[in-house]
């Protein structure tokens, strides 16, 4: 039988596979999903930025080649129209979430976003954690990286409240919406706090922070997220494994182990499966923003169902429409790595065909009619999911990114300024 | 609500209607010759007036109390009553529609009458104004005045062309729905709590301006009466006041529903063509219009303040905010009182008695009761209904108090199971380090009722461990109670105890 190492470096490459397939070398631009004609995802590009150094050292992709696609993608980041047209690729340093992948133009009226703008912004760091050498091309990626960086105004993002705000848009300015209550935000506060050139004031978090809600759920003490990939994104970049700030001082826990009970929540929930619904089970659970078999109400088996598009399904408060995120089980990995093994090995044996050469797609759902018992399976495969799959399978493996990103002093310093303190920041 | 008693809505002969009219503004009704000065007269007979008049008058005190309109408030003309109505017939419909998720079969046709379910509404709301009729008011030997209501001083008001003089008085007028300032609506016509029980047929395609409370519960009503119902909400969720977690559940809801949501979403204009009134949305920069029969607003409400000439009594007040009172419901006019709609931050019926019974109190016998002292629960009638009591978690960090939260989900729940309706949740809320509640949500089918308990510990400072020794009848939906209370003591067997206890039943192996 195949070993755990092998099942995972078979999915890892497999999923790293995704960012040689879908990049522009032009511009150095990835695309959200391998859907055709699909834009490409600043986070996306993030996430490609950071799985480029973990192909190095796994040896699927040349050192040279890395150092290539990352200084094309930084050059265009720097070099692309940053202004209130809109169709320019960015505005006060921040990037528009979706943007063509020929021109690097805003397209689908998307809001310049700030988280996915961190999420790049990390990626952009972890190149510039990795490409140390004292050659001018390395040099070349560590300068830019550090410009982006500085563009980047995070005082206007406050939008003169405590908090930042989630968007803007050229004809409307900034959404209603703000960070309330736990979510991905962290590293978004953290890079935000640890701006060299404007930086978010230390009470943002504070204010951020005061929405929490600490809860038992399940007999699991909990700060809770919704849709599960809140618990991983900022974990992706950061080992928070007994860092604390000032609310995880006071609840004696911390965003690692915190991540691990919200994986616990997932399955407990999937054990329970209150809406009935085909295949959730201890070793088959995975609820998060992610693709879905589309707005439709059908009646199955005498009930009613709802079935959703691409939606932020969570445990569980729902929605739940019987769609399953592999992905993100499989990046519960670092966390709660029994859980996380049993669910793929469970998703190999019963779902085989969900996979495409050992990749995972965004959801498949069991309850709906379809070939075979994994009923609906999403088209094609999303950058996010096979990203954060790359990332998390290495911090398993290796603690590769979670080493590189602990060196990272914008890191240390953002940290600090929210008020973390303990563990490796002593 | 009924406007006027002359109004023609209904056909004469309906006796519901009669019967009503009769009870809340007898049109032969002849105001009493004033006598001498009120020990506390009253303006409005809502559920606040209603409430200090019955009290004070069994109290022994010489009452006045002076309706505009029609006497009951919005409570049984424009609000809770006849809209709670209204949601039962709505959820008779939307049973049926999932019988076969009982083991039923949907009727093929499920016959619904619109018009026949507003003379239920009407026949209930003639049965609920018996109690509080301008007869029996008057039995009960308070002098009820028909009028407009004016002071003409610090301490005489001026009704229906005389002058009554009182030692304390109560404003008690209520509020009405706030009209967003949209070009075209007026134009175009709208509804609101108050004439939306008038209708006579379910408009085919509903606009819902507002997604607070009012504009959720009639959303939801409507759509399943069979109305295409289109919802926009300025906020990025439902019930922005409310916990995120209830917003979630209640969106999904109204989604199941069939609603047509649109969050983040502000109405730019109305205009018409024809009979169709076009409502033109903007959300995050992108337009769009729908099309449809009538809309219904439900923005909020603002205090009735307005031709009370309140100034000559020195009554300080805001046209949004309303009559300004201090913790003791005491105005800038230490003669005068407010309560309810006119000067709370919490528009309920409930909550309008509750502060009237506090200014009996404090106005004819020196008492000291606050406002501040209450506890008041509130509940939005949707289908699961969302009901809260006490502090919210960011209001008890906001005063550095640390919390914990017990959640239960309503599908662990026996009876929420065998009753299909396993939706929601009970959160309660508690601060760190003890069992002292500091407040409650709870999501379920039932969760006004289930929220009682909560709000009889808190007033009577009973901790979450108390709920647990409390034996519940099984099955029961308010069993969550129980089961958050029995999850805080399971938080409560540290290791060592958990050790201390092995230890010891070891000894007898």
């Amino acid at each position: 039988m195949e070993s755990d190492d092998q099942l995972l470096d078979r999915f890892q490459r497999a999923a790293f596979g995704y960012f040689l397939e879908q990049y522009n070398p032009d511009n150095g631009l990835v695309a959200d999903t391998s859907r055709f004609g699909a834009p490409a995802s600043i986070a996306v590009i993030g996430f490609a930025l950071s799985c480029y150094p973990v192909g190095v050292e796994r040896g699927w992709i040349k050192r040279t080649e890395a150092i290539s696609r990352t200084l094309v993608t930084l050059n265009f980041l720097w070099s692309s129209p940053q202004g209130e047209q809109p169709d320019a690729t960015g505005y006060r340093g921040f990037y528009y979430h979706f943007l063509d992948m020929k021109s690097g133009q805003r397209v689908w009226h998307s809001e310049l976003s700030l988280i996915d703008t961190t999420l790049l912004l990390a990626g952009v760091l972890t190149a510039s954690m990795y490409f140390i050498e004292d050659t001018p091309i390395e040099n070349a990626i560590r300068e830019r990286a550090d410009a982006i960086y500085h563009r980047i105004d995070w005082e206007w993002a406050r939008d003169g409240g405590a908090t930042a705000r989630q968007g803007w848009k050229p004809d409307s300015g900034f959404s209603h919406n703000g960070w309330e209550g736990y979510n991905e935000a962290t590293i978004l506060y953290v890079l935000g706090l640890a701006s060299p050139s404007h930086p978010l004031p230390s009470v943002s978090f504070d204010a951020w922070t005061a929405t929490y809600q600490w809860e038992n759920i399940y007999d699991i003490e909990v700060l809770y997220g919704g849709p599960f990939f809140v618990h991983q994104f900022s974990q992706a970049w950061i080992d928070f494994d007994g860092i604390r700030d000032r609310f995880m001082r006071e609840q004696n826990s911390d965003y690692f182990e915190n991540s691990r009970r919200a994986t616990h929540i997932q399955r407990e929930y999937a054990r329970r499966n209150p809406c009935g619904f085909e295949g959730y089970g201890k070793d088959c659970w995975g609820f998060t923003a992610s693709d879905g078999p589309g707005d439709n109400i059908l009646r199955i088996d005498g009930r009613e169902r709802r079935f959703y598009g691409y939606a932020a399904r969570g445990a569980p408060y729902g929605p739940d429409d019987g769609t399953i995120s592999p992905c993100v089980a499989l990046a519960a990995l670092p966390f709660a790595p029994e859980l996380a093994l049993a669910a793929l090995r469970h998703f190999c044996k019963r779902y085989a065909d969900i996979l495409t050469a050992s990749r995972l797609p965004s959801g498949f759902n069991p309850s709906l009619p379809g070939g075979s018992p994994s009923g609906w399976i999403s088209e094609g495969h999303f950058g996010l999911d096979q990203g954060i799959v790359v990332l998390m399978i290495e911090n398993y493996r290796s603690q590769f990114i979670w080493n590189l990103m602990r060196k990272c002093p914008y890191i240390g310093l953002g940290l600090r300024r929210a008020g973390f303190t303990g563990g490796w920041l002593s | 609500m009924i406007t006027s008693v002359h109004s023609d809505d209904y056909p004469p002969g309906d006796l519901a209607w009669r019967a009503l009219v009769a009870n809340i503004h007898p049109t032969a009704w002849r105001n009493p010759t004033y006598a001498g000065r009120y020990n506390l007269l009253i303006i409005g007979a809502g559920p606040g007036g209603l409430t200090a008049a019955r009290e004070a008058a069994r109290l022994g005190a010489r009452v006045a109390l002076i309706e505009r309109t029609l006497i009951g408030g919005s409570r049984l003309n424009a609000g809770c009553v006849p809209s709670k109505a209204l949601i039962r017939t709505a959820r008779l419909y939307a049973e049926m529609r999932c019988a076969q998720n009982f083991g039923g079969e949907e009727p093929s046709d499920p016959k619904f009458s619109f018009p026949e379910a507003m003379a239920r509404v009407k026949r209930i709301q003639a049965r609920l104004s018996r109690n509080d009729s301008a007869q029996r008011l008057s039995e009960s030997g308070i002098d009820v005045y028909f009028g407009d209501a004016r002071f003409a001083g610090p301490d005489s008001v001026l009704v229906a062309g005389q002058i009554l003089r009182f030692r304390k008085a109560l404003v008690a007028t209520g509020s009405q729905p706030v009209i967003p300032q949209i070009p075209g609506l007026i134009e175009a016509g709208f509804l609101t709590n108050e004439t939306v029980f008038n209708i006579r047929s379910c408009p085919r395609r509903l606009m819902v301006i507002g997604g607070g409370p009012l504009g959720c519960e009639g959303a939801q009503a409507f759509c399943r009466f069979g109305a295409h119902v289109v919802i926009a909400q300025s906020d990025p969720m439902f019930l922005p006041k409310e916990e995120r977690d209830a917003a979630q559940v209640l969106s999904d809801a109204l989604a199941r529903d069939g609603v047509e949501i649109h969050l983040n979403t502000t109405v730019t204009a109305v205009r018409t063509e024809g009979t169709t009134k076009l409502v033109d949305l903007l959300c995050d920069g992108d337009k769009s219009t729908v099309s449809v029969d009538e809309i219904l607003v439900g923005v909020g409400r603002a205090p009735n303040v307005e031709h009370l000439n309140l100034e000559a009594a020195a009554v300080v007040y805001d046209r949004a905010a309303g009559i300004r009172v201090d913790d003791f419901l005491r105005t800038s006019n230490p003669r005068i009182y407010a309560a309810g709609d006119v000067c709370l931050d919490h528009m309920f019926t409930h909550a309008a008695a509750a502060s009237a019974r506090i200014v009996v109190r404090n106005a004819l016998f020196m008492g000291r009761k606050r406002l501040s002292a209450l506890t008041i629960p509130w509940c939005t009638y949707t289908d699961p209904e969302i009901a809260h009591v006490g502090l919210y978690v960011r209001e008890a960090l906001e005063q550095h108090i640390p919390v914990r939260t017990f959640t239960i989900l309503m599908h662990d729940v026996d009876r929420a199971v065998t009753d299909g309706e396993d939706a929601g949740f009970v959160k309660i809320h508690i601060k760190s380090d003890s069992d002292r509640i500091l407040g409650a949500t709870a999501v379920a089918r039932h969760a006004g009722e289930m929220i009682n308990g909560i709000s009889l510990a808190i007033t009577s400072g009973i901790g979450l461990r108390e709920f647990s020794r409390v034996i519940h009848t099984y099955p029961t939906q308010a069993e969550a109670i129980k089961m958050a209370a029995e999850a805080y003591m399971r938080t409560r067997l540290t290791p060592s105890l958990k050790s201390l206890s092995s230890r010891w039943l070891s000894y007898f192996d």
